[in-house]
């Protein structure tokens, strides 16, 4: 059955009284790579992670084309700052596959071929809590690919990693994307969201201010303070 | 100080000679204390898992009573469980009382709530880390238990430790329970009591240096076998 289109009628996360997030009104599709953008505390984590469903939301709908329980289970998310479990580089891939229920074994020898995908072959035993940042984030992306998701959420994947971490990351999500998985991403880095957007969401202040195909948006965005923001102005 | 001095003379000897009562009443500390540790872990170590994943209404209000009962009088758990077990109590009938399997139940009662407290105490802070991504995979709760009991197994070894450093030298509650029986029920701890209230202060202290190379030398097996200070593991 088919997950997208995904679509949120006037989904809103509260707290404390304080609207994070939201409303929010958005279809999105089953192609190609969104891309999230906005200045810092625009609520562009809390939108994905609203959209993945880890956040719960406090009105609106927020609908998948198939029922809820199967779409969380085709879908994963990869967080700004990776969680290592206290495991090894190994057993933290294989981890959602053994939740799954599948045999020890077997997890085991998909996770090493996922290891070996992202560059991290060399180093299967290593505690993941002793990874540097670079690799942290290409075991979290393996952990989140090993299931082999239809959508994978991203919340700034790249955001303190160097030149080369970032280039190797953006292949393999390149290559993710080429085999079907839908990337729904946000970024800081304007050359990132040029590089990868299909298409591109602009936030501020927790609402969505464009919903644009990238080439539209970067040839020139729709709303002043979209303009403002590809400027590199300040928007509040 | 001469007392000291001859204690530490006696449990000498008492090594040495490898003193049958001594070894009698050391295996039988060892195992009442382990026995006791191990059941109070079977119910700890859950439950404090149990109150670091789930939310429910009472949850903070379980929390205090599980860090309140850290602090209960041994000798009032004895009690207890002295009626309980007394030929007139609830479950007198299974004549347990003066056993120790008497004593284990009550080294059970006093040694769960520390090991949950100091569990949980752990576990909520790894839960604080885990929270969201294991959500994000779409962990049932007990696969949130068991994620988090099997990687924060070190922290709880601590846990474990504590609870049995309490036990090991715990003396009202088995005192009560068990009775210091010769042969039966005598335990280090209950050793030492009768043998102070006698005079013996040598013999005394003698048990008692035994008890505390005991308490380290299973705390340092523990910790070995853990491999707690190996390099890039918990």
């Amino acid at each position: 059955m088919q997950m997208f289109p995904l679509v949120a009628k006037g989904a809103q996360v509260r707290r404390r009284g304080k609207v994070l997030v939201g409303p929010v009104d958005l279809t999105l599709g089953g192609q190609g790579t969104s891309i999230v953008i906005g200045p810092n505390g625009a609520g562009k984590t809390t939108l994905l992670k609203m959209l993945h469903g880890i956040v719960r939301m406090n009105g609106g709908s927020l609908d998948w084309a198939c029922p809820l329980e199967e779409a969380q289970k085709r879908q994963a998310f990869v967080f700004q700052t990776p969680v290592m479990m206290r495991r090894t580089v190994i057993d933290n891939i294989a981890y959602p596959l053994r939740l799954t229920g599948m045999g020890r074994k077997d997890a085991r020898e998909r996770a090493a071929d996922w290891a070996s995908r992202v560059g991290l072959g060399e180093i299967l035993q290593r505690q993941a809590t002793m990874l540097s940042g670079g690799e942290r984030q290409k075991l979290a992306l393996a952990r989140a690919l090993v299931r082999e998701p239809e959508v994978l959420f991203l919340d700034e994947p790249c955001a303190a990693l160097d030149g080369r971490a970032t280039r190797e990351i953006e292949e393999i999500l390149a290559h993710a994307s080429d085999s079907g998985t839908r990337l729904i991403m946000s970024t800081h880095n304007m050359g990132q969201a040029r590089r990868l957007a299909d298409e591109v969401i602009f936030v501020l202040g927790g609402r969505i201010h464009e919903f644009s195909p990238a080439d539209e948006f970067f040839a020139g965005p729709g709303t002043s303070q979209g303009r403002a923001f590809l400027n590199g102005d300040i928007v509040e | 100080m001469t007392d000291l001095w001859a204690g530490l003379s006696q449990a000498f000897w008492l090594l040495v000679t490898l003193d049958a009562d001594l070894v009698e009443i050391t295996l039988r500390s060892l195992r009442v204390t382990l026995t006791a540790l191990a059941i109070a872990c079977a119910i700890a170590l859950p439950l404090a898992a149990f109150l670091a994943v789930r939310r429910f209404r009472l949850r903070r209000a379980t929390i205090a009573v599980l860090n309140a009962l850290m602090g209960l009088p041994p000798v009032v758990v004895g009690l207890v469980v002295y009626v309980f077990l007394s030929r007139a109590g609830p479950f007198g009938v299974f004549g347990l009382l003066f056993t120790p399997t008497a004593m284990i139940i009550a080294q059970v009662i006093i040694v769960v709530p520390l090991v949950a407290s100091v569990a949980h105490q752990s576990l909520r802070e790894l839960w604080s880390d885990y929270h969201d991504l294991l959500i994000s995979m779409n962990a049932t709760q007990l696969q949130r238990i068991q994620a988090l009991l099997w990687d924060g197994r070190r922290a709880l070894l601590t846990a474990a430790l504590a609870g049995f450093g309490r036990a090991i030298g715990e003396v009202g509650a088995i005192m009560v329970v068990g009775g210091n029986i010769d042969h039966a029920t005598r335990v280090l701890t209950t050793a030492i009591a009768l043998e102070t209230g006698k005079g013996e202060f040598a013999m005394a202290l003698g048990l008692g240096f035994v008890l505390i190379a005991l308490a380290i030398a299973v705390n340092l097996c523990i910790h070995w076998l853990g491999r707690t200070e190996s390099e890039g593991r918990w």
